[in-house]
């Protein structure tokens, strides 16, 4: 588990419109990218040698799939903010507003009552 | 000695401009015009305390902040502060800013603070996101005046407890109370009531724990601090949908009132969440 890692992926590319685009348009060569080209930044010139994703943090940020990502305890608001920032706009043309945060809320719905994974790096 | 003239404590929803504004008239919720009609009544109870400095509490929500280093407390002391981060604008429609700061009380405000024992990190350089926009294009849309911005860590477990946000805001008011100035301050600061982000009880056509609403309303409202203390946990907010602890700044805005009841309330039930309204104006009749 690199929850940390997984919110660094989720925080650095929804502030960046460019890099979301990329990350909506071919997740799987934008996390190649991400990895050798951000993932280890520290500052603009040192590096972290060290973090790197499991194969299910992977599969899971390639897949867009934010049930893993909350079950795995990445951050709630990361996750929320960054998949609106991806599927808002197409959902709410289709069905209308709201209809993409209702149905990630409908997905989770196996959560309600229980204690949610713990967002704690 | 500087006045305070009023202390609001405000949700934040970051949707009201959109909602209420900028989208057109077909598209607006049933309560738009409800939600405008209480906003600007809210914001009377700031303009009638006729403040020169703003005092503002909020929370970085991953804008500027991350967990690389994420403070738990933290000062703004610059000369301006620029605001609204893109995705800001990209989900809520937010307009950007640049606010003055007032360097003065800001460095005034660290020391004392450090004097009382809060080890505020503090920032020469800060962003400032929709937790103190929001505040502003309700109680203060010129954004006309300085500000002291401070932010609180509702985000990053383990938080400081809720003892520790009423403690802050206790702090807050006797270093505002010794400042020596003729300044009139309002302290003005915005969270949340119950709230789902990122999880199943998330944009429900009500908030996700009514009663919990319910219960925190009141004790602002009462002045009841006790009650609040005894029935509020870092960890039992969550269990009132996961983002709940965004009350927690609406208690340092409790501490700096003190422990008085509230000279205004309201409140709007709305889909996803409740707003809350709160008012105090403290050392009596200054308007």
């Amino acid at each position: 588990m690199s929850k940390y890692y997984v919110d660094k992926f989720l925080y650095t590319t929804d502030g960046d419109p460019e890099l979301l685009r990329r990350y909506k348009e071919d997740p799987a060569a934008y996390i190649d990218w991400w990895e050798k080209m951000i993932g280890h930044q520290l500052t603009s010139v040192e590096t972290t040698s060290w973090l790197e994703f499991t194969d299910e943090e992977r599969t899971a940020l390639i897949e867009h799939d934010y049930v893993a990502l909350f079950e795995m305890g990445a951050h709630f608001f990361l996750s929320l903010t960054i998949f609106i920032g991806i599927y808002n706009d197409d959902y709410e043309a289709e069905k209308g507003p709201l209809s993409f945060q209702r149905e990630f809320a409908a997905k989770l719905q196996h959560w309600r009552g229980k204690t949610y994974p713990s967002v704690v790096c | 000695m500087a006045t305070l003239t009023a202390v609001l404590a405000t949700t934040h929803h970051p949707f009201y401009l959109k909602l209420t504004h900028l989208d057109p008239p077909e598209k607006r919720i049933p309560q738009a015009a409800e939600w405008v009609r209480k906003v600007e009544a809210y914001r009377e109870t700031l303009t009638a305390a006729r403040p020169d400095v703003l005092v503002m509490i909020g929370a970085d929500h991953f804008h500027q902040f991350f967990l690389d280093n994420y403070p738990q407390f933290l000062i703004g002391k610059a000369p301006k502060y620029d605001a609204t981060f893109y995705n800001e604008i990209r989900e809520f429609s937010l307009p950007t800013y640049t606010l003055d700061g007032h360097e003065e009380l800001s460095q005034f405000m660290l020391e004392g603070l450090i004097d009382r024992g809060f080890d505020m990190s503090m920032s020469n350089e800060l962003k400032i996101d929709h937790s103190i926009i929001c505040p502003i294009i309700t109680t203060r849309p010129d954004a006309d005046l300085p500000i002291v911005p401070i932010y609180t860590n509702i985000f990053v477990p383990p938080l400081p407890t809720p003892k520790r946000f009423w403690d802050l805001g206790r702090a807050i008011r006797e270093i505002i109370d010794d400042f020596p100035s003729d300044l009139r301050v309002a302290a003005v600061g915005s969270g949340h009531l119950s709230l789902e982000l990122g999880g199943p009880r998330q944009f429900e056509e009500h908030g996700p724990d009514p009663e919990f609403d319910r219960r925190a309303i009141g004790w602002l409202a009462d002045g009841d601090i006790e009650g609040l203390l005894e029935n509020v946990t870092r960890e039992n907010l969550g269990t009132s949908g996961n983002a709940t602890h965004g009350f927690l700044d609406l208690v340092t805005m409790f501490g700096i009132a003190g422990p008085e009841k509230a000279a205004y309330v309201d409140e709007l039930d709305l889909f996803h969440t409740r707003e809350a309204y709160i008012t105090w104006y403290p050392n009596g009749a200054v308007l």
